[in-house]
């Protein structure tokens, strides 16, 4: 039986998004967790819900929807590059107000519930080949922007004040991660769903950074938690009836908590 | 020490306002090849805002600066800067080597794969500041002494023609204090560079500064310590009367404006800690 889906075409196809978004949510992740963002990712996430619900009532592409919205939000959340308490109340305030919005659209929208429910939990097994092809060049993007970028994304993430003092732009750097972050959340939401963005942005990069200090293995590693979780999850899913988020966010979880016990360094 | 030297950082006029608030006007000064101005006074009073100018990251109201012969913002690339300690995050992804790194070409796009010259230059920058055994350690897991080590290191590792620290010493001891103190004298004195340094306290500087520009409420004073930090002329710089009292070596200043009720911060003001 096992053995027999692995030969779909269709397991082939979750299997191939899974990795696409894993890779690109293990690497943005690093920039957002040394950001203490965290929070942002989660508002980014719940726009992007607001934006595919919106575009369902008008009745347009909802992953175009998606990517509007989580751009939208993540474009402001860069320009204000607000830090500590009065960045999380605006993240909170503008979350709250988008997810009643999406509220609003989803009791206007006629069609299948099943298209609200694939965008809360994800559905990676209904992924088409052409959602692929699109996942992929949004992925290339992403990663030629953390790589063209790489030095003085990792600078003004980590240290800002030093970072502006040597020339490099900080705020302008502030805009291209939150916009980075945006599209991978864009991502990310087909594959786990609004609500379980985190699972894959956050928790594999903040696992990773209990492991080693040095940046660049940071991100490899967290993009292998990512992967494992993901194909892991996609697979533990074909075998028990259980969601796929829920085994993708267990396993991650894992890692998270392996990474906190360890008793030794990389 | 000749006459000679070259002037790194040309002042002159500078004017600080913010809408109707004057906090310094007609502010000029050259800073030569090694040497050490010490930039006091109480908070608000527009040092961070001075080191932003020197940066180019704020334009004065009025007036000009030159930072080796060139606008500040095109002169950048030539300036080190030891900011402020602030404790790292433990689980930082940054080891002590990366942080360095950092100052060398951070500010360059792309991966900046592994280059021999540049890890040699890191290197050597850790050793000159005694750090090269926190090359690999995680920065958030050093203490605050340890953590300004590589703060200088960083400065340092691109060779600047000028150091800017603004309150380098804060929230550390005694120890570190002069730690850090001693290691940007040294590289002043065999490399050149000069240095403007932000302190509230001026007593880890009082051995080294040549210079002390004392900035006070809409005023500022400048001139060899022992000219500036006196009661006559900071009696004027405040406009009322404060006392410079030297105790065991140390210098503190009582009856600034800012000196009165009970909750107030106690390094508000030269040396009183
Ligand atoms: N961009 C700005 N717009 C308006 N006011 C500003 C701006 N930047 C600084 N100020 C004000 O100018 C004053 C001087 O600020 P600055 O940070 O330079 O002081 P400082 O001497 O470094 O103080 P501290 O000792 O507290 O570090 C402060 O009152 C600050 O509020
Ligand atoms: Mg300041």
């Amino acid at each position: 039986m096992f053995t027999e889906l692995l030969g779909q075409h269709f397991v082939h196809t979750a299997l191939l998004a899974g990795a696409v978004v894993a890779v690109v949510s293990g690497a943005i992740g690093t920039f957002v967790v040394t950001r203490g963002a965290s929070f942002a990712v989660h508002a980014v996430s719940e726009l992007g819900f607001t934006g595919a619900a919106g575009a369902l009532v008008l009745g347009v592409d909802p992953v175009a929807g998606m990517i509007a919205g989580s751009l939208l939000v993540g474009g402001v959340l860069g320009l204000l590059s607000l830090r500590g308490r009065e960045r999380d109340s605006a993240i909170g305030a503008v979350l709250a107000f988008g997810l009643g919005v999406g509220v609003l659209f989803l009791s206007l929208y006629q069609g299948y519930a099943t298209e609200a429910t694939n965008l809360l939990f994800g559905s990676i097994v209904g992924v088409s080949d052409r959602q692929l092809a699109v996942l992929a060049v949004v992925a290339v993007i992403v990663v030629a922007g953390i790589a063209a970028a790489y030095r003085p994304l990792l600078f003004s993430s980590i240290d800002p004040e030093v970072a502006e003092a040597r020339g490099v732009p900080v705020r302008a750097l502030s805009v291209l991660t939150f916009l980075l972050l945006a599209l991978t959340t864009a991502e990310a939401i087909q594959v786990v769903g609004v609500l379980l963005v985190l699972t894959l942005v956050i928790t594999p990069a903040a696992a990773a950074q209990r492991l080693t200090a040095n940046p660049a293995t940071a991100i490899l590693l967290s993009i292998v938690i990512a992967l494992v979780a993901t194909e892991g999850g996609i697979l533990l899913s074909l075998q028990q009836p259980w969601p796929t988020s829920f085994f993708i966010s267990a396993i991650s979880f894992a890692a998270y908590l392996g990474a906190r016990m360890r008793p030794w360094s990389l | 020490m000749s006459g000679e030297r070259r002037a790194v950082v040309e002042a002159r006029g500078l004017r600080l306002q913010f809408g109707e608030r004057l906090l310094w006007d007609d502010l000029g000064f050259d800073l030569r090849e090694g040497e050490f101005l010490a930039v006091l006074g109480p908070n608000g009073t527009g040092k961070t805002s001075l080191v932003r100018i020197l940066l180019g990251l704020l334009t004065p109201s009025a007036g000009s600066v030159l930072v080796s012969g060139r606008e500040p913002r095109l002169a950048r690339a030539r300036v080190g800067c030891v900011p402020q300690q602030h404790a790292f995050d433990p689980d930082t992804p940054l080891r002590g080597c990366d942080l360095v790194r950092l100052g060398l070409d951070g500010h360059r796009w792309g991966l900046g794969l592994r280059s021999r010259g540049a890890d040699e230059r890191v290197r050597r920058a850790l050793v000159d500041v005694g750090a090269a055994g926190y090359r690999d350690v995680p920065v958030g897991r050093l203490s605050g002494g340890e953590q300004q080590r590589l703060r200088i290191a960083q400065a340092l590792v691109s060779d600047p023609a000028l150091l800017l620290a603004d309150e380098p010493l804060l929230s550390l001891d005694l120890a570190s204090q002069r730690t850090v103190v001693d290691l940007l004298d040294r590289r002043r004195r065999e490399a050149g560079t000069p240095v403007v340094f932000v302190t509230h306290d001026v007593n880890p500087i009082l051995r080294v500064a040549d210079r002390v520009l004392y900035l006070g409420p809409g005023r500022w004073a400048m001139g060899a310590p022992a000219d500036v930090l006196t009661t006559e002329s900071l009696s004027r710089l405040y406009d009322t009367p404060v006392d410079v009292l030297q105790v065991r070596g140390r210098i503190v200043v009582v009856g600034t404006p800012d000196d009165e009720g009970v909750h107030h911060h106690d390094h508000a003001h030269a040396g009183s800690h």
